[in-house]
């Protein structure tokens, strides 16, 4: 009844095929079956937002989404964003650095895929705006001030680089 | 946190949809129908909720539209909410849906989550039902016997419970055409922005020769549907656009309520006095923008 299932999916650019048991999370897929720990687990029931990727380039919950869903699509995770050339971090997670948007980490990932989709559509969002995006994840370290003022500066960086 | 063993399946089509919950029902098997997960995920991993087997519908690319049709604006069952969100269509013509779509969950829950799994799923603290019993919305299930249109009024039983037999699928929700002129508003009080609402409540109203008519108000988050006040919309009715009488219509659409639900959040007297506030302000803000 609960046989496994063959999954193929391409994760940050390169395809993978599992079969997996068909109430393994998302997260669960890309943390134990291709070993990408960038993803972090928190709450498992869709509260905490830390678990968010991107599924065919929009921002999901990789707890409330089961690795059986994502066959055929494209996920994107935090591990993508280094350059590969380089090593460089990406502007946004320069910006979390260079402002203090972080001090444990632990929500980071989250905090930041959230933001690759937010600077996406909307280049350079309001303060209204970069809290109603970032409403749907919880950081317990910084009073989320400086994750506030890290987006702005990653968005400022952003624009800059798309004009040089 | 991690959800019982089940099977799953992801049919193709619709008629084969159906075949699968059909031959589910016969065999007695319990079967859940998964459409973007957002709230039957969390129950899967809190063991709320321990299916035999999920049927995926994320393959029925012909449930994700967004149509107008006549004045009737339809959205299929499939449309995630953040589609819906962003539809000029839907912003234009459809405002009160469009502003309770906003307010459903996080951008990420807006991406994954469906419209129509917000209607089947009947959370008593979701947006969506009070809004389609303020517009009159109509849902549209195909099961085994073919396709019926059911009211929002008669759709709704109870705690996460609808009309629909457990071999239909809601496969599209039908919005009647706005009324030119109609103001509105929806409001809620919820712990974090974009969490299910402790209470809310949306309305709908027109002035006429300088007096409401056709109020319509309905509260979310207190009982196990959403629920009408009527008490206060006959109170309103052909009264002036004033804040004594929003105040005195929103006293007795709170005071009528059955007794609100009760959580270590939000008390039942705390939620029905939540109602009366957001009826108040509702029906002053519908006021505002009716013209």
């Amino acid at each position: 009844m609960t046989d496994k299932q063959r999954v193929c999916v391409t994760v940050n650019g390169r395809r993978y095929e599992r079969w997996v048991e068909p109430r393994l999370t998302l997260v669960d897929f890309l943390r134990h079956e291709l070993h990408l720990g960038g993803t972090h687990v928190g709450c498992e029931h869709g509260i905490c937002g830390l678990c968010t990727v991107l599924i065919d380039g929009r921002s999901g919950r990789s707890c409330l989404t089961l690795a059986v869903q994502v066959d055929g699509a494209e996920v994107t995770t935090i591990e993508s964003l280094r350059d590969p050339s380089t090593g460089a971090l990406h502007p946004i997670q320069q910006a979390f650095v260079d402002a203090h948007g972080l001090q444990c980490g632990f929500c980071t990932p989250g905090f930041i895929m959230t933001t690759v989709e937010l600077l996406r559509e909307n280049p350079d969002p309001s303060d209204e705006e970069i809290k109603r995006a970032l409403d749907g994840n919880l950081c317990r370290c910084t009073g989320y001030q400086s994750i506030l003022a890290s987006v702005r500066l990653a968005a400022r960086r952003l624009r800059e680089g798309r004009e040089a | 946190m991690k959800p019982a063993p089940f099977a799953y399946h992801a049919p193709e089509t619709l008629p084969e949809a159906i075949t699968l919950l059909q031959r589910f029902e016969s065999d007695g098997v319990d079967a859940k129908i998964l459409a973007g997960g957002q709230s039957l995920m969390p129950m899967l991993a809190m063991r709320v909720a321990r299916p035999e087997v999920l049927v995926d519908l994320r393959r029925l690319r012909s449930l994700d539209y967004i149509r107008a049709e006549g004045g009737t604006l339809t959205i299929g069952a499939m449309t995630p909410k953040r589609a819906a969100e962003q539809s000029a269509l839907v912003r234009e013509t459809q405002p009160l849906f469009h502003a309770a779509t906003e307010l459903v969950g996080h951008v990420g829950v807006r991406n994954r989550g469906t419209v129509g799994g917000s209607f089947a799923h009947a959370d008593p603290a979701s947006e969506y039902p009070a809004v389609a019993l303020v517009l009159d919305m109509e849902l549209k299930a195909v099961g085994p016997a073919g396709e019926r249109t059911i009211p929002a009024a008669d759709f709704f039983v109870t705690y996460m419970t609808t009309s629909l037999e457990a071999t239909e699928v809601l496969t599209e929700v039908r919005l009647p055409a706005w009324t030119r002129g109609t103001g509105w508003a929806i409001q809620e009080m919820a712990r974090r922005q974009g969490d299910l609402a402790l209470a809310g409540v949306a309305a709908t109203l027109r002035l006429v020769r300088g007096a409401c008519t056709g109020v319509r108000l309905a509260a979310f988050g207190v009982n196990a549907t959403a629920v009408r006040l009527r008490a206060a919309e006959e109170l309103l009715e052909g009264q002036r656009p004033e804040a004594a009488n929003f105040a005195r219509a929103a006293a007795a659409g709170a005071g009528n309520l059955e007794e609100p639900m009760s959580c270590v959040h939000a008390s039942s007297e705390y939620r029905r006095q939540l109602v009366e506030v957001l009826a108040k302000r509702c029906l002053a803000e519908a006021a505002s923008r009716a013209v």
